[in-house]
């Protein structure tokens, strides 16, 4: 069968898309985009954590036609989403309403506006995290040219080394919980990275000040076998305080 | 496979009339794992994401009609009031990533013994709403689940709603596992203090080839409550009849040993809960979250 997803902003088309497929074979064999990563298949570990209308779900509990017409963010499109979000007037993104990104509520948890700030376009917004001083940090994959980005191209998910000089390169700004997790020491193998971000970056989402229990619930459906969770939680504070300065 | 994705409820019922061994899909949590793995290759999916109504819940005086698609999340933040021993129990349930899918209705019609709805369900008093092109019918949640896996509906049948008593006194549940999140239950406990009709309603789960309430264990309380006057009086419990309703729930377990506990375990288990979520419940009630504030 035929899907159509809007992922990161960007309208997809798969074809021959088997009945029983997920949504994160599609994300991942389909449409180029191996961020969110493939591990128990059982919504155990949530290493494949996309927003789904807003919502966090895992993307291997998702059958692919159950996201016809739905609107997803991956990880390749996290600095996207976190830019277009601290682009909105103060108070419209409502982190408090408790009704956001609900299934059956897209039209509130969406937060997604493909028409600004769409991958492809030419990157205005340079990563340059004040007081770190650092160059752009390992980024995340996300298709830079208009064309690319196809089912099936696996340009579209190649991704861009900092420090690298191709001509006409444009990298992307990291998210405040990404750079929080470089930061924090928060990535070890970096296997289970994608989907804390994401689950992370919904929290913050939501609630902008966590509590360490809001942390813990709010990641506890995602396992990382490497850092204890000690220095993922460090990250997630640090991004909240730095969120929270910037506003 | 064939995908169904019905834009209605008439029309969903209408595919399920045509292809009766279409598997319904809500939330995907159980039946996507059962597709990953190998374990099911159904002819059809049913997806009844699009069926909006199914993702809306209404409160009448004495119920609450929820809407078989309602996502946990939903139940944790706005029914918490009204269906306190649910919301509990959805609290319980897998992860955030889980609660924001995952189903009543799912829960239901995939009738794990282990699910973690039906203790609550049982415990608040409910009936399923189960409909086809033929008509709809309720089924009270005790008969609903016939055997390890195994539900009440007839094969055009589908979940529709479930009718669920709205609290009338302080609800309780009580789960046990290895850890706090992604768990699945090594036994349940709910029970459920109805001040109104002076009972007390108690459901248990995955210590039984499906979810059962402890019916001896609710006639023993519910007389030990009424003879001694404890409704009005609100005094504290004696120990002795705490522990005599916990050895009641223990004895209505059918429990058997597998990878996640032995039977002996989990009869010894929903004992301890029995006694400790009654302890909870009947202080709450002591202190007047029964009689008033719960009544919502």
């Amino acid at each position: 069968m035929r899907v159509n997803i809007t992922v990161n902003g960007r309208p997809y088309e798969a074809d021959d898309v088997w009945e029983g497929e997920s949504l994160l074979y599609v994300l991942r064999e389909r449409m180029g985009l191996p961020g969110s990563k493939n591990a128990c298949e059982q919504g155990e570990c949530g290493s494949c954590t996309v927003r789904l209308d807003g919502v966090p779900v895992c993307a291997c509990l998702v059958a692919a036609g159950q996201a016809e017409g739905r609107e997803v963010v991956t990880v390749e499109g996290l600095a996207d989403h976190a830019r277009q979000r601290s682009a909105k007037p103060a108070g419209a993104v409502c982190p408090g309403e408790p009704e956001a990104g609900h299934p059956g509520k897209p039209e509130v948890g969406g937060l997604v506006e493909p028409e600004t700030g769409r991958p492809g376009e030419p990157d205005t917004a340079r990563r340059a995290e004040p007081g770190t001083g650092r160059p752009v940090g390992p980024d995340v994959a996300r298709p830079v040219e208009p064309g690319l980005g196809h089912p099936g191209e696996p340009e579209t998910a190649r991704p861009r080394r900092p420090g690298s000089s191709r001509p006409g390169q444009v990298v992307a700004p990291l998210a405040p919980v990404q750079q929080a997790f470089i930061d924090a020491g928060a990535v070890q193998c970096g296997f289970c990275t994608p989907g804390l971000l994401v689950a992370a970056d919904e929290l913050l989402e939501r609630t902008p000040d966590p509590s360490d229990a809001d942390i813990r619930e709010a990641l506890s459906g995602n396992l990382c076998r490497c850092t204890g969770y000690e220095k993922i939680l460090d990250a997630v504070r640090l991004a909240a305080a730095r969120t929270g300065k910037a506003v | 496979m064939d995908f169904l994705r019905p834009a209605g409820w008439e029309e969903a019922l209408a595919a399920k009339a045509e292809h009766p061994t279409a598997v319904p899909i809500a939330g995907g949590t159980d039946v996507m794992v059962e597709i990953n793995f190998d374990h099911r290759r159904p002819e059809y999916l049913l997806d009844l994401t699009r069926v909006a109504e199914l993702a809306e819940w209404e409160a009448t005086d004495r119920t609450v009609r929820l809407g078989a698609g309602v996502p946990y999340t939903r139940i944790i933040e706005e029914l918490r009031a009204e269906l306190p021993g649910l919301a509990l129990a959805a609290h319980t349930v897998g992860s955030p990533q889980i609660r924001n899918r995952g189903t009543v209705g799912g829960n239901l019609g995939a009738a794990s013994p282990a699910g973690d709805a039906h203790p609550a369900l049982l415990a608040a008093g409910a009936e399923v709403e189960a409909a086809s092109m033929r008509g709809t019918r309720r089924i009270p949640v005790e008969e609903f689940f016939t055997g390890v896996k195994r539900h009440a509906l007839e094969p055009d049948e589908l979940i529709r709603a479930v009718h669920i008593q709205k609290a009338d006194g302080p609800q309780q549940f009580s789960k046990v596992g290895t850890r706090n999140a992604m768990v699945i239950a090594v036994c349940a406990f709910a029970v459920a203090l109805h001040p109104r009709t002076r009972t007390v309603r108690t459901g248990i789960g995955s210590a039984a080839p499906t979810p059962v309430r402890a019916h001896e264990a609710e006639e023993f309380l519910g007389a030990a409550l009424e003879e001694g006057g404890f409704w009005d009086s609100g005094a504290p419990l004696d120990p002795s009849t705490a522990r005599r309703f916990a050895e009641l729930c223990a004895g209505a377990c059918r429990p058997i040993d597998d990878v996640r506990g032995s039977a002996a375990y989990r009869r010894h288990a929903v004992g301890v809960m029995a006694r400790r979520t009654l302890g909870w419940t009947w202080e709450a009630y002591r202190e007047g979250d029964g009689r008033t504030a719960q009544c919502a």
